[in-house]
């Protein structure tokens, strides 16, 4: 579908664009991608890359671009709405909180500042304009869109050499009904550097479209942790795009929850890019009701002996659905690579579904790669076995479950959030939603 | 268990069953293959896929037939698997309290209980952190069974083989662990076993054959004994070659191990 199909005049325009606040480069980083958003057809379920999903019902035109305004987020809000999951990681090292016209607050330990260290808005970064774009190349008209109407994206930088001990998180707060926001996180870690960060995209229940767009660059020897944690309401789109490269003897560990949303998808495109990088690649989902939770996965070794592991665990419930197709690619030259992908899947009604799609692309012969994917429902075998102990079958059933997330849950970057994404989980199935009806 | 015939639908294996444990007996069930003995653990618990098509089974005055599994634990019965399933990422600690307080029980205590039993039949106390059963031994699983039930306190334990795949201390310590059961807490125990063996350190009140699905005989220990001399072949069992065996002379598993 091109734009001039519209039948409505869309209220993503070139206007609006030019009326965001920011630097010039900023500006102009938005109008290049507006144009480029205009020249390029919307996504369609008759691409690969689309097909499963929702996206022929995404209809953009039932949402404005979400700016400041009377009922734009209050950071007081945003920090209310995921206070359970700030108290569960316990210390931090700093906290940003962002709204759909950018940064509402943000704070930072004060000796990691005075080493170089920097949380907050990359808009007042005179590197911002070298940083943003960096590593994400858009693959699509709505990463664009996301590019046009960013306000003010979100920085995570941490110098080389440093190491930064508690999490660095970031708090995206969504608060528009019937609003598109457009949330944008840069992380990059230098030489060397160390760091673990947590980045929140949530929001109260509303009817809105999020698209979320997070760049991460793991430069030489760094080593991060990234916990990505969707917490949307139930009625929100989520269109996220995730692009992370790692260096030479980088090291990457990415995990994304992710609990809420209508329709929530999720692409990740991890580049190997430096020799010796490696990438650990997880996620865990749960959907229940109408939900779909939607996961591209692109594991890229571009460089020799990189080692990427992914593992993606999902459930499914009521009449959800979910969708797991990844690739494996390894290019030319990338010799003595190791990737393995894994996909399971539990689907614990009758009215739910996950389909999972592993590929593999290679173009190199001394590699190591492996793929696995399962779909199926509990093990009656270990409900029974449960319930020879006395455990009720639902309840035995919610064990399982619990038990399927908990090796996955055990390799979150940022360990203290574990128990919290595992209670999260447990709220989910002490009350499920059954099927779509409910939810209307 | 009166008249108590079932199996798998369309394929009657116990053809009539009537027995009676008390409060405190051990009881051991002895056959060859495929004379039932799985199967009537299978039907006293309630497996998926299997049924009563006749008779009663009662608890303490309570039918347990018609009852859902966990309803039947619940009542007092325990059944030991033969073949323990691994249950992964579910810890044995939560499992158990969750059991206890479906039955209104006290479940604090669960994990302090756990190490204590554990001790107790030389089960290692760093495997009780290990999700249930997941890497686990065939003797490590059998000493977990048996932790479970000191810990469940059934009135009524199935022992489903219990002693495949164990080695001579593990097979005492368990058969230790359950004879002291019977004694504490009243403990009615009905023991299913192929090998005359587990019944040298398990020491039964009472043994019956089965064969075919139906109890063929009842003794005292002697009648164990001398099955371990002439077999099951007096008792018309197809396959009568099977036995006499030498105690201890099984290799760890015996041939039924897996």
């Amino acid at each position: 579908m091109f734009r001039e199909d519209a039948v409505t005049p869309s209220r993503f325009t070139a206007d609006a664009v030019a009326a965001l606040p920011g630097p010039a480069w900023l500006a102009e980083a938005r109008q290049g991608a507006f144009e480029r958003f205009q020249a390029s057809p919307l996504p369609s379920e008759s691409e690969e890359v689309w097909r499963y999903s929702r996206i022929d019902e995404l209809d953009l035109e039932a949402y404005s671009p979400a700016l400041d305004g009377p009922g734009a987020a209050r950071a007081d809000q945003a920090l209310a709405g995921v206070s359970g999951l700030l108290s569960g990681a316990g210390r931090r090292a700093g906290l940003v909180v962002a709204g759909e016209g950018g940064v509402l607050q943000a704070e930072l330990d004060p000796g990691l500042a005075s080493k170089g260290v920097a949380l907050g808005s990359l808009a007042s970064d005179p590197d911002g304009a070298s940083l943003l774009g960096a590593v994400a190349q858009a693959p699509d008209a709505l990463v664009e869109l996301a590019g046009a109407f960013v306000a003010d994206p979100v920085e995570v930088r941490v110098p080389a050499g440093v190491v930064v001990e508690d999490p660095l998180v970031v708090v995206h707060w969504s608060s528009q009904e019937g609003g598109a926001s457009f949330p944008r996180t840069v992380v990059r870690l230098e030489e060397g550097a160390v760091a673990n960060v947590v980045e929140v995209v949530a929001s109260p229940d509303l009817s809105g479209l999020v698209a979320p767009v997070t760049e991460i660059d793991v430069a030489e020897r760094a080593c991060l942790g990234y916990l990505g944690v969707q917490h949307l309401g139930r009625r929100v789109w989520q269109v996220a795009y995730q692009a992370s490269r790692v260096g030479r003897d980088g090291r990457l560990t990415s995990f994304a929850a992710s609990l809420g949303g209508h329709y929530a998808r999720l692409r990740t495109d991890s580049v190997l890019a430096g020799q010796g990088g490696e990438a650990a690649l997880l996620a865990a989902y749960f959907g229940d009701g109408a939900q779909m939770h939607d996961f591209r996965t692109k594991q890229d070794h571009d460089a020799p002996s990189t080692t990427s592991d992914l593992l993606f665990k999902g459930a499914v419930a009521g009449a959800a659905r979910s969708v797991y197709s990844g690739l494996i690619r390894v290019r030319r030259g990338a010799h003595g690579t190791n990737a393995f992908q894994t996909n399971r899947n539990l689907v614990l009604s009758a009215g739910a579904h996950a389909d999972s799609v592993p590929n593999l692309d290679i173009a190199e012969n001394d590699v190591r790669c492996s793929h696995a994917s399962a779909v199926g429902p509990i093990d009656p075998e270990q409900r029974y076995y449960l319930e020879t102990r006395g455990v009720p079958p639902e309840v035995a059933d919610r064990l399982i479950v619990l038990g399927f997330f908990d090796d996955i849950l055990a390799r979150s970057p940022v360990p203290a959030l574990a128990p919290h994404l595992r209670r999260m989980v447990a709220a989910r199935l002490a009350d499920p939603v059954a099927g779509p009806e409910e939810e209307e | 268990m009166q008249g108590l015939r079932g199996g798998i639908p369309g394929h009657e294996i116990l053809r009539g069953i009537d027995l009676e444990v008390l409060s405190g007996e051990v009881h051991a069930v002895m056959g060859p293959n495929g004379s039932g003995k799985s199967t009537l653990a299978h039907v006293l618990m309630g497996r998926p896929g299997y049924e009563a098509s006749a008779g009663s089974v009662t608890l303490d005055g309570e039918e347990l037939l018609g009852l859902p599994t966990w309803r039947r634990a619940q009542a007092g019965l325990f059944l030991a698997w033969q073949y323990p399933v691994e249950v992964p990422g579910v810890d044995p600690a939560e499992a158990l309290a969750e059991a206890l307080v479906a039955g209104g029980r006290e479940a604090g205590d669960v994990p302090a209980r756990l190490s204590a039993e554990a001790s107790r039949i030389g089960f290692e106390e760093r495997l009780l952190t290990r999700p249930l059963n997941v890497d686990l031994s065939g003797g490590e699983k059998k000493r977990n069974e048996t932790v479970q039930l000191s810990v469940l306190q059934p009135r009524f334990a199935v022992l489903d083989e219990i002693d495949s795949g164990l080695d001579i201390d593990a097979l005492r310590a368990v058969a230790r662990r359950v004879e002291e059961a019977t004694v504490d807490s009243d403990l009615g125990v009905l023991a299913i076993t192929h090998y005359p063996r587990l019944l040298k350190e398990l020491r039964p009140d009472v043994v019956h054959v089965l064969v075919d699905g139906r109890i063929v005989a009842t003794g005292g220990p002697a009648l164990a004994e001398e099955l371990e001399r002439s077999g099951y072949g007096a008792y018309g069992a197809p396959g009568a070659s099977e036995g006499p065996w030498e105690v201890g002379a099984l290799p760890e598993g015996g041939p039924l191990g897996p």
